[in-house]
């Protein structure tokens, strides 16, 4: 079967080299639509005034950080469980752009606090600790898995920490319901006029949708670059 | 135009977003592309 054929590092290599590049090519059309409806479309926000346009960046990359993690402990998963070669590849090749999208969600997210909550950071907030304790997993992974020396070892053992780290995902998601958190659960007003809602929802959409194709031409890009490493 | 810019008081909160994002997406992008044609 054709899945299994590509599951091997050799034959995934150029497959991933096309990822890349149409991935990557989508990801330039959709940021740059994106930031068109973001910074042009949309109207300003009746209660945030311009500062709302944050979120279109914020949120996508929230909706990534959670969403890369899932994708990796999967991937780490897979190869502890099966003892396949890509998998551990694939999990070690997407911590770095899913620790990057944490810190852009933080990042934004204190910029984003500051005008409208009056602070940029709030310790012992449900939403924004766990979201820290995320960057803190993902530079967990990607320093046990530096500190192996043998690949497969290194494959291995960060993969049982990625898997004890999932726990912490539906705590992000759930954070805002379980705890009286200073992060709302919605942050764009959609009780304005529905015209207005719409475009500031695609807007947010299409940066999302960006983003994705965005993380998965880096990762592949850098599962090449660690194919081509490990010498396999 | 300089409206734009200055977003209603907001610029530096919006743009302070927009610029670190695309800087980091950017250096990223420059690792991976140098680390595809060292090697």
């Amino acid at each position: 079967m054709k899945w299994f054929w590509y599951a091997s590092p050799q034959t995934f290599y150029p497959l991933a080299g096309q990822f890349a590049r149409w991935c990557g090519l989508a990801a330039v059309v959709l940021t740059l639509a994106g930031l068109y409806i973001g910074l042009f479309v949309a109207p300003t926000d009746a209660q945030q005034g311009e500062a709302y346009r944050i979120i279109f960046i914020h949120v996508p990359a929230a909706w990534m950080s959670m969403f890369i993690y899932v994708v990796m402990a999967f991937w780490a998963g897979l190869g502890f469980a099966f003892n396949t070669r890509l998998s551990g590849m694939m999990a070690a090749a997407l911590a770095p752009t899913g620790a990057l999208f944490t810190f852009i969600a933080l990042w934004t997210g204190a910029l984003w606090g500051r005008p409208t909550w009056g602070t940029y950071w709030v310790w012992g907030d449900a939403r924004l600790m766990s979201e820290l304790i995320l960057l803190f997993l993902y530079f967990g992974f990607m320093a046990l898995h530096a500190s192996i020396e043998d690949p497969r070892r290194a494959d291995r053992a960060a993969a049982l920490l990625a898997l004890v780290g999932v726990v912490n995902i539906p705590i992000i998601y759930y954070s805002v319901k379980w705890w009286n958190t200073l992060h709302q659960g919605a942050s764009v007003s959609l009780t304005a006029a529905p015209k207005m809602a719409a475009t500031m929802l695609t807007g947010m959409l299409v940066m999302a949708l960006a983003f994705w194709m965005y993380s998965i031409a880096a990762a592949m890009l850098r599962v090449r670059g660690i194919i081509r490493e490990r010498g396999a | 135009m300089s409206d734009f810019f200055h977003m209603g008081g907001y610029a530096w909160y919006v743009w302070g977003s927009y610029a670190v994002t695309f800087a980091c997406l950017a250096l990223e992008i420059i690792l991976l592309v140098k680390r595809e044609t060292k090697n």
